[in-house]
């Protein structure tokens, strides 16, 4: 019973943080002339009345829950990972790579190696910052941040070197092979196989923390690495694991988004996915299931703030103003929860 | 010849180091008192925005310089909200404030000018200028007024952090604040100002890129500098004139970068845009062997002595 109280009052500080956030919001729409429950409505329902818009939020959460997941994975472990962005890249970078390269080869083998391949470039950029913070105790904060502009740059520097497109000068990489994309799962839809890859790994990342020795590990690291090195356990190999884990989750978006989207490389791919990440992470409570449920609301209002803006003429960065405003009030909700203020006025008030 | 580019590399790095300094110092005043803000990049971009539009209505850009410190020590004031009252996890608060501030600086830019071809010019703040008839200083010399305070501003922060009592109080709070506490310093307000006072001084930064530097606003206009800046705090380890000099060497090589980007070695450019960043982070292994990081950082407080 009383379990149950206290995932209502999680699921009520949530809705709560979710009605702050728009209430707060609201003041800028109101400045800018429109009705806020005319913008919200267009925000937060009208993407589910159409199957068009439904497809959309697919499409958009498809990424997001890479980057959002990759986030749990670090956040968890204590590794402040705000470099899932570079990753990305460097797992766009891979994968394209290894689709121009190995075009020979047929679908059944080469999807798979290019996902390794992407993983695998998304871990090594990761354990860079791992290493260093390992090594020499510089803070990954940092490292992985500048990592993120180093990689974009090094994602440029191809595009417009060795790869630029000779005839159009564009900076374009060459098109992958045709059996490389991931194929397409709704009709006429944006919807491709990296959803389902996507939603395979949710449960993967539930059971490394819940059933594993090196999850125990990675989890007790996050809560309390003192602890952690009391119990004799491997502080920097739960460390290397983590960012590689996370860091390969990362560039797994990036493998979604050149096998499933773009079908070759191009300089704005991801334009700020893995700061989204880092919102979805924590508004999903750093828990895989609740960073699911927030791609969907994500991706909600991201698809909703260009509907709104079509019918309104507010700016879609109305979206980009919500999601910042919600990441701060769902950490003011979690503290709430955490010292149980919640349950002490429940308690007040029966 | 070559002098000439020499002294037009010197004018460049004093140019390039000056919104460096500004948020370096801003956010050593932050942490110093124990609170890492990664609002810095948010901040930033929202008072260079702010800077701008408040320039555009009025017209001078001197009004631009107000509204952003203004902006800088509101946001600073929800940052300690956050961490300082609340006691919320510095890192996610912080991307919080970054995501919200150039959110709203980017909404309110496109609710304004929408979509423009040209971005909108405004009035910069102009030059001052040293001797300006001797030919080496007077090239060198002509900065922005802004530059100028900058660089009065360090070594006057240098005396406010390490010979007065405001100063000693911060420290307290950074190092050990459980004794600061006991000695009768409140921690919240000490961490409230150097948030207000750093958050001003990051805002001031953004505002040089507008009112000073592009006489215009664009999305991109901060480019990562709030990034930057932290990493220079490390790498100054927390002491003003170090910063100083930090933000001197690496606007010294970003000047340096753009000029071999005009002279091509036909590399693509951007290889010269990472060197920068990728220096940045070779320096902050080298300096980190003997960073000396506040003692309570990262470490919120809680009347009472209860952590968490």
């Amino acid at each position: 019973m009383i379990k149950f109280r206290i995932a209502w009052l999680q699921i009520a500080t949530g809705i709560a943080a979710v009605i702050l956030s728009f209430i707060v919001t609201s003041i800028l729409v109101l400045a800018a002339g429109a009705n806020p429950l005319e913008v919200f409505y267009h925000v937060v329902i009208s993407p589910f009345t159409s199957r068009v818009n439904i497809l959309e939020i697919l499409a958009r959460m498809t990424p997001l829950i890479f980057t959002g997941l990759a986030v749990v994975v670090a956040f968890k472990t204590g590794f402040w990972n705000i470099g899932a962005e570079g990753q990305l890249y460097a797992g766009a970078l891979a994968a394209t790579w290894g689709g121009i390269t190995f075009s020979n080869l047929p679908a059944l083998t080469l999807i798979p190696l290019v996902i390794t391949l992407g993983f695998a470039a998304g871990a090594l950029w990761a354990l860079i910052a791992a290493l260093l913070k390992i090594r020499f105790k510089v803070d990954e904060v940092v490292t992985t941040l500048l990592l993120n502009y180093v990689m974009i740059l090094v994602v440029g520097a191809i595009l417009n070197g060795p790869w630029r497109d000779p005839v159009s000068m564009w900076p374009q990489s060459p098109r992958i092979a045709t059996q490389a994309c991931y194929p397409i799962i709704v009709s006429r839809s944006r919807v491709h196989l990296g959803l389902l890859v996507a939603l395979a790994i949710v449960p993967i990342v539930h059971f490394l923390f819940r059933r594993t020795t090196f999850g125990f590990e990675m989890r007790t690291v996050g809560a309390n690495i003192s602890a952690a090195r009391y119990a004799a356990m491997n502080v920097n190999r739960a460390i290397l694991l983590a960012a590689a884990i996370s860091g390969g989750i990362a560039g797994l978006a990036g493998v979604g988004e050149i096998l499933g989207v773009h079908h070759q490389l191009i300089e704005t791919i991801s334009g700020g996915l893995g700061y989204t990440g880092i919102v979805a992470g924590t508004l999903g409570g750093l828990n895989p299931w609740g960073t699911l449920s927030a791609t969907v609301f994500l991706s909600t209002i991201e698809t909703g703030a260009r509907i709104s803006a079509r019918v309104t003429g507010i700016p879609t960065h109305l979206a980009d103003v919500i999601k910042g405003t919600l990441l701060i009030t769902t950490l003011a909700a979690l503290f709430i929860n955490r010292y149980q203020i919640g349950r002490k006025l429940w308690k007040q008030h029966y | 010849m070559e002098t000439a580019l020499l002294i037009g590399l010197i004018a460049a790095t004093l140019r390039i180091a000056t919104p460096l300094i500004l948020g370096g110092l801003g956010e050593t005043l932050i942490e110093k008192s124990g609170i890492l803000n990664l609002g810095i990049e948010g901040i930033m971009l929202l008072g260079a925005f702010s800077a701008f539009l408040a320039t555009y209505f009025m017209g001078d850009p001197w009004f631009g310089v107000l509204a952003a410190i203004l902006v800088g020590a509101i946001l600073g004031l929800l940052m300690g909200g956050l961490t300082v009252s609340l006691g919320l996890q510095q890192h996610v608060c912080g991307l919080g404030v970054t995501i919200l501030a150039s959110g709203l600086a980017l909404f309110t830019f496109r609710l304004f000018f929408g979509e423009p071809q040209i971005p909108p010019q405004i009035k910069t703040l102009g030059y001052k200028q040293i001797a300006a008839t001797l030919p080496l200083i007077g090239t060198i010399t002509k900065q922005s007024p802004l530059t100028y305070l900058t660089f009065l501003l360090a070594p006057l922060m240098h005396i406010v952090v390490f010979q007065t009592p405001f100063g000693l109080r911060l420290r307290a709070v950074g190092e050990l604040p459980e004794a600061a506490e006991n000695a009768g310093i409140s921690v919240h307000k000490t961490r409230y100002e150097a948030l207000l006072i750093g958050g001003a001084l990051v805002a001031l930064g953004g505002a040089f890129l507008s009112v000073a530097q592009l006489g215009a606003f664009t999305y991109g206009i901060v480019a990562g500098r709030g990034w930057i800046c932290i990493a220079l705090v490390v790498f100054g380890n927390w002491k003003p004139m170090k910063i100083l000099l930090g933000a001197l060497l690496y606007a010294g090589v970003e000047a340096l970068q753009l000029r071999l980007q005009t002279l091509g070695f036909g590399i693509p450019y951007q290889v010269f845009l990472a060197l920068p960043y990728i220096i940045t982070i070779a320096a902050l292994v080298v300096a980190q062997t003997k960073a000396a990081y506040p003692g309570a950082f990262l470490q919120p407080f809680r009347k009472g002595g209860t952590t968490g």
